[in-house]
């Protein structure tokens, strides 16, 4: 068993319970254990870093403080929003002997800056190739995944050297071992909308449609995602997109741990996935 | 008693703006042995010059010191004064006021006392300066030129003109290099194959130049007007004295399909090959990595046909020895690799661009050959994936130039124009096709360089964007290649047919190894430097080597050929001279309190210091020691500061006046 520090964010313990559910559930049959950092506070996400710098970089300093408090060398974020926040504030607290000071003094705790932050792919690099295949009881035969990664998952690039940021190949890498077929497609990276989704709908099923269209013409029966936000756009929101543009999608959305989960045996209920919008049981085109 | 006089210049407002130089010369008055102190605004210029001769001549001056910019920039022409007043050059000293003084700093009167300090050591140094006599030593007159390109090709011919030996080594199997494989020129439209290949032939057959190919610089020993260069003559496995060019063998290689490296992969060839039918020589080479004799033992279709007995699979590589006087390099570049794999970590690709991945978008070398009628499709546009002719092509200038995040801040200065001569080039054969280029800025400066890109705009009809390209995707067969236009601030969308990618120059692969080999330098980006940008632009910090072309910086064909002559001139100056002189400030032992520990001869970095014995005039053993050699010695200093018994010293810099230096400024 390894120890791993876990942060959820607001949208696994939120809205996005089933993406909480599948990471928990998936990891725990790779034999390893999270543990949920005591006292965790909002990321800041997007919200912060437009109104005031320093809350942006205070915030979460107090969870990597928490984090080094408790003991936790690595730090897992399954949303990306969330692992990039916090791997913005380590990098800049690492850097800046100043900052580290002024920082602790903010959230009255020491902090340096050395955990390490993992996002959902990483936790699974991390575990590598040889141990995901031998933990595989159903291969993903029959599996035609479109592997959607989004604006966030590998960016900043600068900071996040473990894939190509524009062709980002990584989700594929682990899912061809796990005997799925991942098809080349155009829409890797590009926006879903993201939190547009509470502003401006009509933005969100324009982007969004977009990407279930082109994963569908590249062969694709499924997409996978690793970020919750992605989830709400292409799951939650794609009856509104086939309403708004006349057409029939019926792709159903993965979160990445979903599809290494079903391949190490799990069901559907334990990974959450019978909460999701779309839903496929027996005959899917996935055949899951 | 000295009789020191000091020159303090003003270097314009670049020392007198911080330094008060009338402060500085009154000052040095004060010093012990200064019998005179001048100052003058530009102490290089000739009235300068002549001030000191001057002064020397009046009041019989034994030693001066010029208070100036770095002895780098000046150090010669003020012993070149000294020298024509009668005055030994070694009796001149150099007190640095410019760039280690006003330049550097701000407050006057503490850059004035500095430079005051400064001229105060620099008086102690000189007043223990010995006259000394520049060795003379004896020059082969043959020049090693590496690299055999354009630039290469020029140096050579010039050189071998002027009547001296050349021995000209390239790594390919034929000379001519990039221009080699070039379709017509900017801004002349020149075809490059007919300004080249008669020079290539020129080469080839002169009496003068021994050319190797398929060979590289294995080392270089020695110094200036006495290298031994070793070339490492690569197994060819075709004897190219026998071999007759018939061209039997490579028609016959059952290995049909190995990508051309001449082609950039555009095109195929054989195991056994020339790289393009102008090849100079006109000789084949087998490829041993696709050979399927030297691979697997099966075959030997080529020497079976070969009636000149030409084939040898049991070649091996050779090491050959080379006399010379001079080199020049002229390893010219390569282009920046476009995908995510990239050489180094320094530098990271373009993922969105999908070059690599879709198979119609291309760089720019790629699309030379598609357009040149030596080319893999005979200069007919067709696009690789399926050779339909492409009706919109997309040209995006600065693929890596500029571009901090991708590790190049450079500007590969040549893209703008050949960027415009490709949609004038594809114009000429597309009718009625459109380009559409993305750019940053367009530099065109240089003779008909901008009246060129604006015929490529307004009579052929290419349509500039300002702008970037975000993201390259392919959708039924088209690529779509989605930027901004950011002087009418829309975002626009091309669905183009090819994509031609404006890569970044970078120096040829393994020019750093040469450079470390060669004992050159260069710079963050690999290319090599030069010895002062402005006045010795084609000169190294090595005496003896120089550079030309686009090993030094990315530039076109005009510039690479003038900076060649601009070698081969230098080059023919040092060939102009029965002896050469070098600098006499090098280390010497003291024989006589020598111990023979040998420590010098161990640490020495360039081989000068040797073991010797002293003998009587029996001929008899006195002792053993270590000695210098005179030709070798670079002068750094190493054997005196190891030397345990303090029996080296270094002329012009010895521990007596060091140690005056300092107790000067105590």
């Amino acid at each position: 068993m390894t120890d791993i520090g876990y942060y959820p964010g607001c949208a696994l313990q939120g809205s996005s319970n089933d993406y909480e559910r599948s990471v928990r559930a998936t990891l725990q049959a790779l034999q390893v254990q999270l543990q949920e950092l005591d006292d965790w506070i909002c990321c800041g996400a997007s919200a912060a870093h437009t109104i005031n710098h320093k809350l942006s970089v205070a915030l979460p300093a107090r969870n990597l403080a928490l984090a080094e408090q408790q003991g936790c060398a690595q730090l897992l974020a399954p949303c990306p929003m969330c692992s990039m926040e916090l791997i913005k504030a380590g990098k800049a607290l690492a850097d800046s002997p100043a900052l580290r000071q002024e920082m602790s003094d903010i959230v009255e705790l020491p902090v340096t800056g050395r955990t390490q932050v993992l996002n959902l792919i990483q936790i699974f690099q991390q575990i590598g190739l040889p141990a995901l295949k031998a933990a595989v009881k159903q291969p993903l035969e029959g599996v035609s995944v479109a592997c959607y990664y989004g604006c966030l998952l590998t960016r900043p690039s600068a900071l996040l050297a473990f894939d190509d940021c524009e062709q980002p190949v990584s989700m594929e890498t682990i899912l061809t071992a796990l005997g799925a077929k991942t098809v080349a497609w155009n829409f890797k990276t590009e926006c879903c909308g993201a939190g547009m989704t509470m502003a401006n709908e009509e933005t969100v099923l324009n982007l969004s449609h977009k990407i279930l269209s082109n994963a569908a013409a590249h062969g694709a029966n499924c997409i996978v995602v690793a970020c919750p936000m992605c989830h709400v756009n292409l799951d939650m929101k794609q009856a509104a997109i086939e309403q708004r543009h006349g057409v029939r999608h019926d792709l159903e959305i993965f979160y990445l741990s979903d599809l290494i989960g079903l391949a190490l045996g799990l069901d559907r209920q334990t990974l959450g996935i019978d909460r999701h919008f779309v839903v496929k049981n027996g005959n899917s085109a996935c055949r899951l | 008693m000295s009789r020191i006089g000091v020159f303090v210049c003003w270097c314009g407002e670049n020392i007198a703006r911080t330094v008060d130089v009338v402060q500085v010369a009154e000052a040095s008055l004060q010093f012990p042995g200064v019998k005179h102190a001048a100052h003058y605004k530009y102490m290089c210029s000739e009235p300068g010059q002549s001030l000191i001769r001057d002064k020397i001549l009046a009041d019989r001056l034994d030693g001066i010191v010029v208070a100036s910019c770095s002895p780098h920039m000046h150090l010669k022409t003020f012993r070149g004064a000294a020298q024509a007043a009668g005055l030994n050059p070694y009796l001149v000293e150099i007190a640095n006021i410019r760039e280690h003084c006003s330049w550097v700093h701000q407050d006057k009167a503490k850059a004035t006392a500095k430079a005051i300090d400064l001229v105060r050591m620099a008086v102690a140094k000189v007043r223990r300066n010995n006259a000394l006599q520049a060795i003379k030593v004896p020059v082969t007159k043959r020049a090693l030129i590496i690299g055999a390109g354009v630039a290469g090709i020029q140096a050579a011919l010039d050189i071998a003109d002027a009547g001296y030996e050349v021995v000209l080594v390239e790594r390919e199997p034929s000379v001519g290099g990039k221009m080699a494989g070039l379709s017509e020129t900017f801004p002349t439209m020149d075809c490059s194959q007919c300004i080249l290949t008669p020079r290539m032939v020129d080469v080839g057959q002169h009496p003068r130049i021994k050319l190797y190919t398929c060979a590289e610089v294995e080392s270089v020993d020695g110094y200036v007007g006495n290298f031994k260069a070793t070339i490492r003559q690569k197994a060819r496995f075709v004897d190219i004295k026998k071999c007759t060019g018939c061209g039997e063998c490579w028609n016959a290689c059952p290995q049909k399909k190995i990508a051309s490296e001449f082609d950039y992969g555009m095109g195929n060839r054989r195991a056994i090959y020339i790289p393009f039918p102008q090849a100079v020589p006109a000789r084949p080479a087998i490829d041993k990595q696709a050979c399927l004799k030297l691979k697997k033992g099966v075959c030997g279709i080529c020497a079976k046909k070969c009636a000149a007995g030409a084939i040898n699979y049991a070649d091996q590589d050779q090491l050959l020895e080379e006399p010379i006087g001079a080199i020049i390099v002229a390893t010219g570049y390569q282009l920046y690799q476009i995908s995510a794999q990239q050489p180094t970590a320094e530098l990271s690709g373009y993922g969105e661009y999908g070059y690599g991945q879709y198979k119609d978008v291309i760089d720019a070398l790629q699309f030379e050959r598609l357009v040149s009628a030596s080319g893999p499709t005979g200069g007919v546009i067709q696009r690789p994936s399926d050779g339909k002719e492409p009706k919109h092509v997309v040209f995006i200038s600065c693929v890596g130039s500029r571009d901090n995040a991708k590790g190049i801040s450079y500007c590969s200065k040549i893209c703008c124009m050949y960027t415009a001569k490709h949609t004038m080039l594809y114009k000429h054969k597309v009718h009625d096709g459109q380009a559409h280029v993305f750019y940053m800025d367009i530099r065109s400066g240089g003779k008909n360089y901008d009246e060129f890109v604006r015929r490529a705009i307004e009579q052929d009809h290419a349509r500039y964007y300002r702008g970037r390209v975000s993201k390259i995707t392919e959708e039924n067969g088209k690529l779509i290649v989605r930027g901004a236009d950011t002087l009418a601030g829309t975002p626009v969308t091309i669905e183009a047919d090819l994509v031609v990618l404006a890569s970044a120059m970078r120096p040829a692969t393994g020019s750093d190894d040469l450079a470390r080999k060669l004992r050159i330098g260069y710079d963050q980006n690999g290319f090599l430097s030069e010895s002062h940008p402005k006045l010795r632009p084609v000169e190294t910090n090595s005496a003896g080597i120089l550079i030309c072309g686009a090993c030094h910086a990315p530039k076109d064909i005009p510039e690479s050929v003038a900076q060649a002559s601009a070698a081969a001139g230098k080059v023919l100056v040092m060939f102009s001279h029965k002896e050469m002189q070098r600098d006499p400030e090098i280390a010497k032992i003291n024989e006589s309190t020598c111990s023979a520990c040998f420590a010098c001869v161990r640490t020495c970095p360039y081989q000068a210091a040797e073991k010797a014995d002293v003998r009587d005039r029996a001929g008899n053993l006195v002792k053993r020691t270590a000695r210098i050699n005179q030709g070798l010695c670079m002068g750094c200093g190493t054997c005196v500061a190891v030397c345990p018994s303090k029996s080296a010293d270094l002329e012009g810099f010895s521990d007596q006046q060091i140690y005056a230096m300092v107790e000067s400024l105590l």
